[in-house]
């Protein structure tokens, strides 16, 4: 080991490979049969089961555990896919306690749910495993859709116009598709490349052509993908980034925690990728969290992660806070930077104490600094790139129920679009919902 | 503290818990470890007579099903009476009977249907010291194709004969081992006491098939792709075994006919409900199997402490003292008008009772907003399957109406002097009130 935490500035290989392997594989380990049956039988069948009703893609819950009880994990697995075709990433990344889970009937009574994200990963790993694909195409429609964006919504709206019959071309700006599966979470939620396997997967519906490289402004552009298509689908997420708009923001060491996320995700021997010693995140969310937990898992001796309003306002949940902190992340809250420092590089960070006053956030009047070799921006991502011509409402793409744009021809989902938490659970039934709304229209039967 | 001591048929042990005759029962190894665990008794696993012993299956013996993790509720076996030597076994029940004076030491016995073979055995196993025989009359697989256990349990007369042939050669006393695969287990538990038998022990295992092999398409425990029936036992038994026990015990004709009550004994509340239900004292097998001998502990202070909490201070006291409550359908009082009520402080919201009343029963709960599920009284007829599907213990209540008030559901007002079936006007065979 040529590091250790101790070392100064910004370096690569702190920890050693067997260290790192360890510390970014799954988060929680696969539930094997025995495990999974016990998990399964602790489920009550609930009658109108309010764990579905919080399932943004209603996936029926009850139904699926009870098939795993029953010693048929596939025929669950159907169950989950049928509403949620990416069920496999969903599982692992769903912030299930608020969620599902959230409402389970035994978090309840109990506090101790049915472990419903961890009995859909059995179920679903099984048979993106076997890479078995138990869906079929319809008969060919004639009828061909460009769907934006391989993110979530993007490849939830694709399935289910490829299984519905039609043709799709999928475009994605990133060399690979998955979009934030692939590049927006943390590893140890994603490990052993489940998110391609499951992209691959997805695709073996047939029907669908993948153009990766290709974006919106550079090789397409909306109107010649009307021209030449039947309908098009946009799922293109959340590409820009807010600026901390401080002194020193420029500053070798400073970086957007999104690019640091996809980096780290691309990075095949993590002992390559250099991390700061001491490390400071600037945000509340998850994207602060999965920036924040991973610098330490790299081997950074000390990580803050910093958000300027009170805990309760975090858009991470308690969960994710519990794990960060678990994780040796020192979570930091009313207090919003007010200058970067350093001489050629970043060096310290300078906050103000905040509170709540009468006219929203202020500042007490009281400053620390905290040292930093790298910092981590994280506070919030904008729609960006979006096509002339589409109705923005609140720096979203506005659609309604269906997932219509403003434009005829032209539907929306995901994060880029209104409607729903920015949840790869929520672009996955805006993507699905918009498919079965693009169909009817094609076919003839939309209301 | 209550006093354990057990004396059934004479017999003496220091608790009322014996060994069921079974695998845990066949050999003087076993038998040590057992008495040095603290049983009070065991009933020797079934001796044949003299000469080459039976031959058990050399593939899987036992079947069985489970519960959540796996913990097993009921269990099947193909297994046959003792596969040793008779003269092993004898030796062994006396060095042990020697070693154990004040263990119960019971001698299973299972011979052909001729009193000569009764006649032969019988002077070998009084010589071991053993305290009784017990006759199997039950096992229903293997021996019962011979003619023997099951076959002998299904026929009041045989039972009537061998038994009556074991009374007049033995000085020991006798129990005969009932069997369940019958129709009404009154009837070879009558024919025991006419034949003279001193008490009666049941149940026998189950004719049963634990499952079957869904890809090799064959009955479980699998023989080389062939399976057969086997007896069950285990939790699972619990309930049909404390019907037969009950069955006996209220039948004027036997009331006073001892039992030792066999079938699912796990806990020592299984115990003490066999006991009430008229049992002298109870016999274990399957949880010993499942367990080790280890259990006698739980089952021994339990029944002790839940003793003393009733200020029962002897086995003699806890036994039948259910019997008097049990009683046929058409002497429930029927002006005895219950309601189901859900604590809604308890209630977890899971709508369990709503699925079950509105598909299952009688559409008496409603689902209100936010989850909350009510009893409408104008249709409840407290059938108390909400009570048993609802995952919650005591949030589901059933609760009396009081004499006097309205039964919404029937208009009527519930009456303070119960009321059954034999009065009741639609029943044409009615006895006026008197």
């Amino acid at each position: 080991m040529s590091h250790s935490p101790q070392t100064g500035g910004i370096v690569a290989a702190r920890l050693d490979s067997a260290e790192l392997a360890a510390h970014f594989d799954d988060l929680y380990p696969a539930f094997d049969d025995h495990e999974a049956r016990v998990a399964a039988d602790r489920c009550y069948f609930c009658h109108d089961a309010p764990c579905v009703t919080a399932c943004p893609t209603a996936i029926d819950i009850p139904l699926f555990i009870r098939q795993i009880q029953a010693g048929l994990p596939e025929a669950a697995a159907r169950t989950i896919l049928a509403q949620n075709i990416l069920g496999g990433m969903c599982a692992r990344v769903c912030p299930t306690e608020t969620l599902c889970e959230g409402a389970c009937v035994r978090e309840v009574a109990e506090g101790a749910p049915v472990e419903i994200g961890r009995l859909q990963r059995h179920a679903t790993d099984g048979l993106l495993l076997a890479n078995e694909h138990p869906f079929e195409r319809a008969p060919a429609t004639g009828k061909r859709i460009a769907v934006v964006g391989a993110g979530p919504a993007g490849l939830a709206c694709a399935h289910r116009l490829a299984m519905l019959g039609h043709t799709v071309v999928l475009h994605d700006a990133r060399p690979k598709a998955g979009g934030l599966n692939e590049y927006g979470i943390a590893a140890y939620k994603a490990a052993n490349g489940i998110a391609q396997a499951e992209v691959d997967w997805l695709l073996r519906i047939g029907g669908i052509t993948v153009q990766t490289g290709s974006a919106l402004g550079g090789a397409i552009t909306l109107d010649a993908l009307k021209a030449d298509h039947d309908a098009v689908f946009l799922g293109i997420g959340l590409a820009g980034v807010n600026a901390l708009r401080i002194p020193g923001e420029d500053l070798p060491g400073v970086r957007d925690a999104v690019d640091f996320i996809a980096e780290l995700r691309q990075t095949a021997d993590l002992s390559t990728l250099p991390i700061g010693r001491h490390v400071v995140v600037i945000g509340g969310g998850m994207t602060a969290v999965d920036a924040a937990v991973q610098s330490r898992l790299l081997g950074a001796e000390r990580v803050s992660l910093v958000y300027r309003r009170d805990r309760g306002a975090m858009a991470a949940s308690d969960y994710e806070i519990s794990h960060a902190a678990t994780e040796g992340v020192t979570v930091l809250t009313n207090a919003m930077p007010v200058a970067i420092t350093g001489t050629g590089t970043v060096e310290a960070v300078e906050f103000a104490y905040t509170r709540e006053g009468a006219t929203g956030l202020e500042r007490t009047g009281e400053t620390f600094i905290l040292p930093a070799d790298q910092v981590f921006k994280a506070i919030g991502q904008t729609l960006a790139g979006a096509p002339e011509g589409l109705t923005i409402d609140g720096g979203k793409i506005a659609v309604d129920a269906a997932g219509r744009t403003s434009l005829a021809g032209v539907w929306a989902g995901g994060d880029c679009a209104t409607g729903g938490e920015d949840l790869t659970v929520t672009a996955v039934a805006q993507g699905r919902d918009a498919a079965e709304d693009i169909h009817a229209h094609l076919t003839g039967a939309a209301g | 503290m209550a006093n354990l001591t057990s004396t059934f048929v004479g017999i003496k042990s220091p608790n009322p818990f014996w060994l069921a005759s079974a695998p845990p029962t066949d050999k003087e190894i076993n038998v040590r470890r057992a008495f040095q665990a603290g049983w009070g008794g065991v009933v020797w696993k079934t001796l044949g007579e003299a000469g080459p012993p039976v031959v058990n299956v050399n593939g899987p013996r036992y079947g069985a099903i489970w519960g959540a993790d796996r913990r097993l509720l009921g269990l099947n076996n193909i297994e046959l009476i003792t596969d040793r030597p008779l003269e092993v076994n004898l030796r062994e029940m006396k060095v042990v009977k020697r070693d154990y004076p004040d263990r119960a030491l019971i001698a299973s016995l299972m011979v052909p249907c001729v009193e000569e073979a009764w006649k032969a055995i019988l002077p070998l196993v009084e010589e071991t010291g053993a305290d009784g025989i017990e006759l199997n009359c039950g096992c229903p697989h293997g021996m019962s194709e011979r003619g023997m256990g099951a076959a002998v349990g299904q026929n009041p007369d045989l039972i009537e004969r061998i038994t009556r042939w074991c009374k007049q050669t033995t000085r020991m006393p006798v129990i005969v081992k009932l069997t369940p695969n019958i129709t009404d287990v009154r009837l070879p538990a009558l024919a025991a006491k006419r034949g003279g038998a001193d008490a009666v022990s049941l149940i026998n295992t189950i004719n049963s098939i634990t499952s079957v092999d869904l890809d090799d398409f064959a009955p479980e425990p699998t023989i080389d792709g062939k399976g057969t029936h086997g007896g069950y036992c285990g939790p699972a038994v619990k309930p049909i075994a404390l019907n037969m026990v009950a069955e006996i015990a209220r039948n004027p004709e036997t009331a006073d006919l001892p039992i030792s009550g066999i079938g699912g004994v796990t806990t020592w509340r299984d115990a003490a409900e066999f006991l009430t239900l008229g049992a002298g004292n109870v016999q274990v097998c399957t949880a010993a199997m499942t367990y080790g001998f280890g259990i006698i502990k739980e089952l021994t202070a339990g029944l002790s402490l839940w003793m003393d909490r009733k200020g029962l201070t002897s086995v003699e006291q806890v036994t039948g003292r259910a019997v008097p409550n049990v009683t046929d359908w058409q002497y429930l009082n029927l002006n005895y008008v219950t309601k189901a009520r859900i604590d809604p402080d308890a209630c977890i919201g899971c709508g369990r009772c709503f699925a079950a009343c509105e598909d299952t029963s009688h559409q008496a709960i409603w689902q209100k907003p936010d989850r909350v599920f009510e009893v409408n009284d104008a249709e409840c007829v407290a059938c108390n399957l909400c009570v048993n599907v609802c995952p919650v213990e005591g949030c589901i209540t059933m609760e009396r109406l009081a004499p006097g008030t309205q039964d919404a559901r029937t208009g009527k007002t519930v009456e303070a002097a119960p009321a059954d079936w034999t009065t009741h006007p639609n029943n044409p065979m009615a006895r006026a009130a008197e």
